[in-house]
């Protein structure tokens, strides 16, 4: 019974730590993608290698990957206590609300009606997924 | 959107769930890891199913950045929902795992909720700034 509780806590806490790094993650991984441009354009045009060289200049992709990196072993921790169909999509799915708010404040992206509504659909079936 | 970018959002929906299916079987394999022994957590990655996890999650970050880089993040990240579905059927016939009426219905919410996204376009326009702004600007 302690043991369940125990795994549940470190699956939760596992589950918090992705959400919060691959939120910061995702956020300065899009806004360095967006600065270089669409990346099958920008490639046709000057080549693969300045594609990767503009990648790894510039500062939020690598910011972006140190959040990832955070993230990911907060998974590896998380799936070594917990059921892949519940750590998975509760991550996954609690990002994307912190996503859309952090989507809107820090790269200011049009988050309409419908996809607060979206939202509020995925973070209830998060709180179903944990049945 | 053409069929191209269509392609990586579906790179962005496999490669995931495959390959956190695979992470999860690895990590079984290797067993619960206690706070008192994270560095065990860097051994993780010679276990054969963990590396083949990283890999198809390296497939699956190449699509992402390219998918992040003509498209809004709140596109991108619904868009890709479709992998719950697969991740769940994957857990529930290749990893064995028993999958409750809750959790199906679970799944099926989140699913439809990012229905709702993707249905929309699939990034903010932005007004250009006209010229004089950038030279009112360098005046000032």
């Amino acid at each position: 019974m302690i043991k369940h509780a125990i795994s549940n806590l470190n699956g939760w806490l596992a589950i918090l730590a992705i959400v919060l790094s691959s939120s910061a993650g995702d956020v300065l991984l899009s806004r360095g993608m967006k600065q270089i441009g669409d990346l099958g354009k920008v490639r046709r045009k000057r080549g693969f290698g300045f594609v990767m060289s503009q990648i790894l200049r510039s500062r939020y992709f690598l910011l972006g990957v140190a959040c990832m990196a955070i993230s990911f072993y907060s998974l590896l921790f998380g799936l070594s206590w917990d059921d892949v169909s519940l750590v998975g999509p509760a991550a996954a799915s609690l990002s994307f609300v912190v996503n859309a708010f952090a989507a809107k404040m820090f790269l200011h992206e049009r988050v309409d009606g419908r996809r607060w509504a979206a939202a509020l659909f995925v973070a209830a079936g998060v709180v179903l997924m944990a049945f | 959107m053409n069929s191209r970018k269509y392609l990586v959002l579906a790179g962005v929906s496999v490669f995931a769930p495959v390959g956190d299916s695979l992470l999860s079987y690895g990590m079984k394999q290797v067993g619960n890891i206690s706070l008192k022994n994270i560095p065990d957590l860097l051994l993780a990655i010679t276990n054969p199913w963990v590396a083949l996890g990283i890999i198809l999650l390296l497939g699956f970050f190449a699509s992402y950045m390219t998918a992040l880089s003509w498209a809004d993040l709140t596109y991108v990240l619904p868009a890709s929902s479709l992998g719950y579905v697969l991740l769940a059927l994957i857990a529930r016939f290749a990893l064995h795992e028993h999958i409750s009426l809750m959790r199906w219905l679970g799944i099926a919410m989140v699913s439809s909720g990012v229905g709702f996204v993707t249905s929309g376009p699939e990034v903010t326009r932005r007004p250009r700034r006209p010229d004089n702004d950038t030279v009112a600007t360098e005046h000032s």
